[in-house]
């Protein structure tokens, strides 16, 4: 099958760039850290959230020098604890499940962005070096009150 | 004729088949009617997330977008590819449907028929709310599930059609390379078998029992991993037709030669074995499943962007080489040479230019953890639009335009090659303002699937506000294209009798005999099993394993 | 009947400098919207 030079060097170029992006990624995800969201492997009842530590307290609890694991639970259409506020630098390490449907998990304007299961537990960091009041909103559309559901961490 | 003939090249004025032209406007009815109808709940839902209008008492926002996604991704687009290929292998392959090919494709129709009506009430009753991708452990009335699968089983038929009529010539022309038009046909709906048994294994075994209460829970990992692997297929199936307009159709159209039957067979080839084992790129940001997987299904789907850069190649290749023959010098002279007049060549040329941003944005979309930048925002519904709503529509029109003359002996008038380029023109405009303010507030954080809101006049949030207008001004102008295409189709009907040609292009003479491997189906159907099994197996039973009870079901709407 | 082998380059092959460009510009497209955004991923991280 006959290749013209021209498309020869072109699909070098292309599958470079292809290998590039994904080493690129790959060193993130993988030396650095960068990991998409994911949790290993924590099943959860959904039904029985209320009643299984930690996510019988939702909330912060301390985790050493300004930082803070973060239990959190995500339904319908709402999140627990309602209110979330920390000092400036805190490090929060978000775990959260859902106890009825699927839910979004974004923190606008950082790379918080992760979906929330019920029967599992999601796990994401986040250091607030910013103060401010940022918006935390349900993305993943969950009911008729899909639009109401979010809350506010302020960082002050 | 007493023994059907096999066409060559099916560049003879042979008009188009009576009775499979009845199979195939029935389909383009319904895709098009299904992107009326689909289009007048996007209108309603730009305007009302746009700030502009409330909706009345009887209709919710989540409903109208449950109704658009059904119908433009999957009934306007199934049933306009099922009538496309149809036509494409009556036109190439013997010149006429075998009558159980065609009867498979009526009883396919009926059945998808079925299904779209079913869904379409059920929606309108407020019972399915759940949107195209209908996540569980949200559920929705069983008649729901059941009309997707009528949807899905019907297509089934019409492939088994499509193959039986492939078989049929194959064995009547043996030692005889198949036309491509055909070929790439059989790959699309191979695709679409191997794609769709996930969906099916979802709806059958998990949703519809447990939304009758037979089953009390629902592995909601399990369900949603099992759509995703039917849900990047999808939009291959989608993009394949359109390539297949670009590679043969266009070139007959610009009065070229197609560049290289091997390598369009090729890229075929590779979009088959590397559109099904990726899934997990559309569940990025998902628990429960581990890092090491995802960046392998990432790389498979890096590896899937190949095929489309050599699509790229082939068809710039086939517009510089139809330009030179016709005097152009330099770099970019074909540029002038394109017949820009001829809407044929003018629409799916627009859905090529725009598959550019369009596939960028899938890349950036596609790179592991860089998802979380746009994931469930605003920028994954421009990116859609660009790629389906524009792309993959843009040519659907582009063909339809000679389509629904050619196989009803009417013609393509210059009025209607000037109103077709103002449709373009109209969309293009109308996808501009709204695409374009989709990827820009999506970075900004506004979210997809979510009706009017300011989320108690965050700052954030109001700062989106501008940018939703902007889509409100999109989608009208979009609307208006609609409209105006319907208006075409109908005047297209009722057009002068006589024949309009079904383009199909030629190769160019100096190409070398394309290798007989591509024909040899077991292999690659064998290699895609095995690409599947590799990126699945481990996953799935990981997901299997886990000790999460399952979901019982939630009404949330 | 146009002739596509019109003005080879050597090697008998077509011309197709224009194609190149294309492509590259493509790849250039391709390559800059997603260094743009690997850019905020890591600005936001």
């Amino acid at each position: 099958m006959h290749i013209h030079r021209l498309e020869k060097i072109w699909l070098v170029i292309g599958i470079a760039m292809l290998i590039l992006f994904l080493a690129v990624i790959g060193a993130g995800a993988f030396v650095s850290g960068m990991q998409p969201p994911t949790s290993h492997h924590h099943a959860i009842d959904p039904d029985r959230v209320a009643e299984t530590p930690p996510f019988d307290n939702p909330g912060l609890v301390p985790a050493g020098d300004n930082e803070y694991d973060v239990h959190m639970v995500a339904y319908a259409f709402g999140y627990q604890p309602e209110k979330l506020e920390v000092p400036a630098g805190a490090k929060l390490n978000f775990h959260i499940t859902s106890s009825d449907v699927v839910h979004g998990f974004q923190i606008t304007g950082t790379n918080v962005n992760m979906m929330v299961m019920p029967g599992e537990i999601n796990q994401l960091s986040y250091t607030f070096d910013k103060p401010g009041e940022y918006l935390v909103l349900c993305n993943e559309y969950c009911g008729a009150g899909h639009e109401f559901m979010s809350t506010t961490i302020i960082v002050s | 004729m007493s023994q059907l003939q096999s066409v060559q090249g099916a560049d003879s004025v042979q008009p188009f088949d009576r009775r499979d032209a009845g199979l195939v406007m029935a389909h383009l009815a319904v895709s098009f009617a299904a992107l009326l109808l689909g289009a007048v709940a996007g209108l309603l839902q730009g305007l009302v997330r746009g700030g502009m209008i409330e909706l009345p008492a009887g209709i919710g926002y989540y409903q109208l977008l449950t109704a658009h996604g059904v119908l433009m991704a999957l009934v306007f687009t199934t049933f306009f590819i099922v009538g496309f290929l149809f036509s494409g292998v009556s036109k190439t392959l013997g010149g006429r449907l075998l009558p159980g090919a065609r009867r498979l494709g009526w009883i396919g129709f009926l059945m998808m028929s079925a299904g779209t009506a079913i869904a379409t009430v059920v929606i309108l009753l407020n019972q399915a709310t759940v949107l195209y991708t209908f996540y569980a452990p949200m559920k929705a009335s069983p008649y729901f599930y059941i009309a997707l699968a009528l949807v899905v089983v019907g297509s089934w038929l019409s492939g088994i059609g499509i193959f039986l009529q492939y078989r049929w010539w194959k064995a009547s022309n043996r030692g005889k390379l198949s036309p491509l038009l055909a070929f790439m046909s059989v790959v699309t709906m191979l695709l679409w078998l191997i794609a769709t048994l996930g969906v099916a294994a979802t709806v059958l075994v998990q949703f519809i029992p447990w939304s009758f209460g037979w089953v009390e829970r629902i592995d909601v990992m399990v369900s949603r991993t099992l759509f995703w692997y039917f849900g990047h297929p999808l939009v291959y199936f989608w993009l394949l037709p359109a390539y297949m307009c670009w590679y043969v159709v266009i070139p007959k159209v610009i009065g070229g030669k197609i560049f290289s039957d091997a390598l369009a067979r090729l890229s075929f080839i590779l979009l088959l074995l590397f559109s099904i084992p990726v899934g997990f790129h559309h569940q990025l940001m998902e628990p429960g499943i581990s890092p090491v997987w995802k960046y392998i299904q990432v790389v498979l789907t890096f590896m899937v962007v190949i095929p489309s850069l050599m699509t790229a190649f082939s068809l710039f290749a086939t517009f510089e080489l139809a330009g030179r023959a016709k005097g152009a010098k330099g770099l970019f002279g074909w540029v002038s040479k394109m017949p820009w007049g001829d809407v044929r060549f003018f629409a799916p040329f627009m859905g090529m230019l725009v598959f550019i941003p369009a596939g960028a944005g899938g890349i950036i979309n596609a790179s592991n953890q860089m998802n979380a930048v746009v994931h469930n925002t605003l920028w994954v519904t421009g990116h859609f639009h660009l790629t389906v709503a524009t792309s993959v529509a843009l040519t659907f029109f582009g063909i339809a335009y000679w389509l629904i003359p050619a196989v009803m002996n009417r013609t393509l008038t210059p009025r209607l090659h000037k109103l077709g380029i103002a449709q373009t023109i109209i969309w293009l405009v109308g996808m501009l303002f709204m695409s374009g303010s989709m990827h820009t507030v999506g970075l900004f954080g506004s979210p997809r699937r979510t009706t009017y809101t300011t989320y108690q006049d965050h700052p954030d949030a109001l700062g989106w506000i501008p940018y939703h207008v902007a889509m409100a001004i999109g989608g009208t102008i979009l609307f208006a294209g609609v409209l105006l295409l319907v208006y075409m189709l109908f005047e297209l009907m009722r057009s002068p009798k006589g024949y309009t040609e079904y383009p199909i292009g030629e190769t160019a003479e100096k190409a070398e005999a394309t290798p007989k491997l591509f024909e040899r189906w077991g292999l690659w159907i064998g290699l895609v099993v095995f690409l599947i099994l590799f990126a699945y197996t481990v996953p799935l039973i990981d997901m299997l394993n886990s000790s999460n009870p399952g979901s019982r079901p939630w009404v949330t709407w | 009947m146009a002739d596509n082998n019109r003005g080879h380059d050597r090697g008998g092959e077509q011309p197709l400098k224009g194609t190149f460009a294309s492509v590259l510009l493509l790849a250039a497209i391709i390559a800059g919207s997603w260094l743009g955004v690997y850019v905020l991923f890591l600005a936001r991280g």
